[in-house]
């Protein structure tokens, strides 16, 4: 097992330098970020040549890439175009991310899940088509409009939510984004549990228990929900990195000042420094949390063993 | 990026649609806020708070409410009047003595004196300090010194500020100028206090000047509560307790606050709903002209679009463009087709002349359609424009006005759009020469004078001429304007420059913009100045 966590770790290593690259690449391609800062006039010369060499433009992409990896092994993730530095922003956007995510994942997992097993011991009963026709539709409508929706029928018209997220952004005030955020999510893992609960109830170890006459919910609990967690797991670990990320249109909607906004500001302005800071973050969190996924399988399942 | 627009444009949709049934009545439940605080919408500032440093509108609120300089310019007629000058004079246009008025002070207790000024106009103008408004100093003389155009800085000061005493100074200009007083309204051209250099870090993040208002608190990114300065000498008292600038994601997330009641001032409809704005307010919107004008620039640095008969197509191409249709469908009156180069914020003292453009502004397909063949038709067949798609929704004017040019010349392949992707990658490409079509071109105004709507943007080699074109006796016109020290002469010289621009149709004016705000029926009294700034010191709370 240690063996194992140590190799996967090592791992990490070439993936984190490459996506690095490929970020830093690409947001270099966009062209001169210098050239936004100015409004609809030209900066002078002189200007633009001291900003360049401010935020260290004026040195090849590569020699760029090696400064600023170096500075990022130290802690340093450079400085934004408004004089703010990155880490200053990370300290205040990951946070209210942090809390919107664990919102959206426990909607995923409390609701998702429930309804999962319920309609997965009912296949076929009315409980079970509505619920999937509800996740169809959930599925079928974009963020955006469920977003808007209940932004203004909650936050305008019946005014039991601010339609806009405060600055402090607690968790009684990202409920209701963090529901627009999990809903796809929570479909799906909805429907891929139903599915794993429905084909295990058949299997030998589920009869046998049943045929030691252990109570109904010890079968549930222990033995027939363990074994069908193994996909939704999967599923949640990689949606907790993406969910992160791509918040970007629920955090524009309820004015959340999170990873998704700066990202997005960051992009706009052509704010290298911002961008690769925070994406190179979010590699991180992949990174850890599909192995946490992994390990996971393991507890899960104790057949499966790391060497 | 594309597909996000599209998704902003039908989420809009269906605010709309839902707002016109659900809710006539909103914002009429205010009064979570502090009793007396004006809650208004903001926009993270792209640069640093510093005077020398801010030239967008949303750190451009802040300054007009911590700042007041020698001039301010009137919230409503635009007109630069003393504030902390107690007089300029001059005698040859070049030379300058100002006096400052006594009694002023920074909110910090520091007394405003002639020093005040003249650190803080050597530090924007110092390269090295790379503020991206010392071009403002430019005129000044010794700028070349302080701010040459390549390699190092040497001097460190403007050689020609000289305080000559407590709370007097002089200006020498490196040419004749003689309206320059009337640009000292100008956010750069704020005086400084001492801890702003002593303490630099600090100072950015609660910034000190002398205006009506102080920084309580700022907590980038999120929010500032600026309050009433009581101790403020001057005679624009803010009429209110404090303001609370509150970044938005969004500006359709700010509007949906409005409507709720949770906030008292969105100076930034969105355009998707500009159609039920009157409605959702009941009223409280104002749409008022602002200094910015619309135009299409052409790249002269281009030979295929710089030939002798090459104007009669750029007339031909302002006569296919129907003003008056685009700015009421697309724009729903908050554009006015434009009629000359300026904006009519100058007023007619000013150097506004609506008309100035005559029939070459007025959609006429016919003559359109023969001009451009006498100039020899559209370069290269088939008609460009650029534009960048991230912002300001530019893609929706383009396209009509392409529409427009392809029904007038009966082709409809004549005229496309050309989306650069973001505003950067955009005026790089401008600023590189790399465009060999026309584009768009906005200009807000940085100071209300005629003189800032011609020589940044027509003197040959000028900051802003973008298509790089040149005309020797437009420069001659623009000379002797500046020189001229009697201010109604100086205007009608620049008249006449204008009119070769247009007799040569350097660009083609499109429309002026208007700025437009909504608000709350907790507060009265608001107005947007000729730079599309609310006047937050006049704003009543109920």
């Amino acid at each position: 097992m240690g063996r194992y966590v140590i190799r996967r770790l090592l791992q990490m290593i070439p993936v984190f330098i490459g996506a690095t690259m490929l970020i830093f690449l690409m947001v270099n391609v966009m062209g001169d970020p210098i050239a936004g800062l100015c409004g609809e006039r030209a900066c002078d010369p002189a200007t633009k040549a001291q900003l360049q060499q401010e935020f260290g433009l004026d040195k090849p992409v590569w020699q760029q890439y090696v400064t600023y990896m170096g500075n990022v092994f130290t802690g340093d993730f450079g400085t934004a175009f408004n004089g703010q530095k990155v880490t200053d922003l990370m300290s205040t956007a990951f946070p209210v991310t942090l809390r919107l995510t664990l919102v959206a994942i426990l909607f995923e997992i409390v609701v998702g899940v429930t309804l999962g097993v319920v309609t997965g011991l009912r296949r076929g009963r009315p409980v079970d088509t509505s619920v999937l026709m509800l996740t169809l539709v959930v599925i079928a409508v974009p963020t955006f409009v469920t977003g808007l929706l209940l932004q203004l029928l909650l936050g305008v018209k019946w005014g039991w939510i601010d339609p806009a997220v405060s600055p402090a952004a607690n968790f009684s005030e990202l409920i209701v984004p963090g529901l627009v955020l999990a809903s796809v999510s929570l479909a799906y893992v909805t429907r891929l549990t139903r599915t794993s609960i429905a084909e295990n109830r058949r299997a030998d170890y589920v009869r046998t228990a049943i045929a030691k006459g252990l109570p109904q919910h010890r079968v549930i609990t222990r033995h027939l929900l363990r074994n069908s967690l193994i996909p939704v797991v999967t599923f949640i670990g990689a949606d907790i990195g993406s969910l992160m990320g791509g918040a970007i249109v629920t955090e524009r909607i309820f004015n959340i000042h999170g990873v998704g906004y700066q990202l997005y500001q960051g992009i706009v302005r052509q704010n290298s420094q911002t961008v690769v800071g925070f994406v190179t973050i979010l590699v991180i969190v992949f990174l850890v949390v599909n192995l946490i996924v992994d390990l996971l399988y393991a507890v899960l399942d104790p057949r499966i063993r790391y060497a | 990026m594309r597909g996000a627009t599209h998704a902003k444009w039908a989420a809009g949709a269906v605010v709309v649609a839902l707002a016109a049934t659900a809710c006539g009545g909103g914002g009429s439940s205010g009064g979570s806020g502090a009793s007396g605080i004006v809650r208004s919408s903001w926009g993270d500032p792209q640069n640093p708070l510093e005077p020398a440093n801010t030239n967008e509108v949303q750190g451009g609120k802040v300054m007009d409410m911590i700042f007041r300089g020698l001039k301010r310019y009137d919230p409503k007629t635009g007109k630069a009047e003393n504030m902390l000058a107690d007089k300029i004079e001059t005698k040859d246009s070049q030379n300058f003595t100002i006096t400052v008025k006594d009694g002023w002070k920074f909110s910090n207790g520091e007394k405003v004196t002639a020093k005040s000024f003249v650190d803080a106009w050597n530090y924007g103008a110092s390269l090295k300090n790379g503020q991206k408004n010392a071009y403002f100093f430019g005129q000044i003389d010794g700028y070349d010194k302080v701010h040459p155009e390549s390699g190092k800085q040497t001097a460190d000061t403007l050689s020609g500020l000289k305080v000559t005493g407590p709370l007097t100074f002089t200006v020498k200009l490196n040419q004749k100028f003689s309206t320059w007083p009337d640009i000292l309204g100008y956010a750069a051209f704020a005086p400084l206090p001492k801890v702003f250099y002593t303490d630099h870090a600090a100072y950015v993040k609660k910034p000190i000047g002398d205006g009506p208002y102080t920084v309580e608190s700022y907590q980038r990114g999120s929010q500032m509560s600026l309050r009433k300065w009581d101790g403020y000498p001057g005679s624009d008292k803010a009429q209110n307790g404090g303001v609370d600038l509150k970044v938005y994601t969004d500006n359709n997330t700010a509007y949906t606050d409005l409507t709720a009641g949770n906030l008292d001032l969105v100076d930034d409809v969105p355009a998707s709903q500009l159609k039920n704005v009157k409605n959702d307010l009941n009223g409280r919107y104002i749409n008022t002209p602002a200094g910015i004008i619309q135009t299409i620039a052409f790249p002269f640095y281009d030979p295929a679009w710089n030939k002798p008969n090459s104007d009669k197509v750029r007339k031909g191409l302002s006569m296919a463009i129907n003003r008056p249709q685009i700015t009421k469908t697309i724009f729903n009156d908050t554009r006015t087709p434009a009629t000359d180069w300026t904006s009519p914020v100058l007023g007619k003292d000013g150097g506004y002349k609506a008309g100035l453009c005559g029939d070459l502004c007025k959609f006429n397909p016919t003559e359109a359609k023969k001009l451009i063949q006498e100039g020899g038709g559209i370069p290269g067949g088939q008609l460009k424009i650029g534009y960048n798609a991230d912002t300001g929704s530019h893609k929706q004017w383009v396209d009509a006005v392409c529409n427009s040019i392809n029904n007038a010349l009966g082709n409809d392949k004549a005229c496309v759009g050309a989306p650069t992707g973001t505003f950067a990658d955009f005026r790089n490409k401008i600023t590189n020469q790399k465009l060999n079509y026309p584009f768009r071109a906005g200009w807000q105004m940085d100071y209300p004078l005629i003189q800032d709507f011609m020589q940044p943007l027509y003197y040959t080699d000028a900051s802003s001429n973008d298509g790089k074109w040149s005309n020797k006796q437009f420069d001659a016109l623009v000379d002797k304007a500046n020189a001229e020290p009697d201010t109604a002469k100086a205007v009608q010289d620049f008249q006449k420059a204008e009119e070769i621009v247009r007799d040569n149709m350097v660009t083609i004016p499109l429309w002026y913009q208007n700025g437009s705000a909504g608000y709350s029926s907790r507060v009265s009294n608001v107005s947007l100045n000729p730079f599309s700034v609310p006047v937050y010191n006049e704003i009543k709370v109920k």
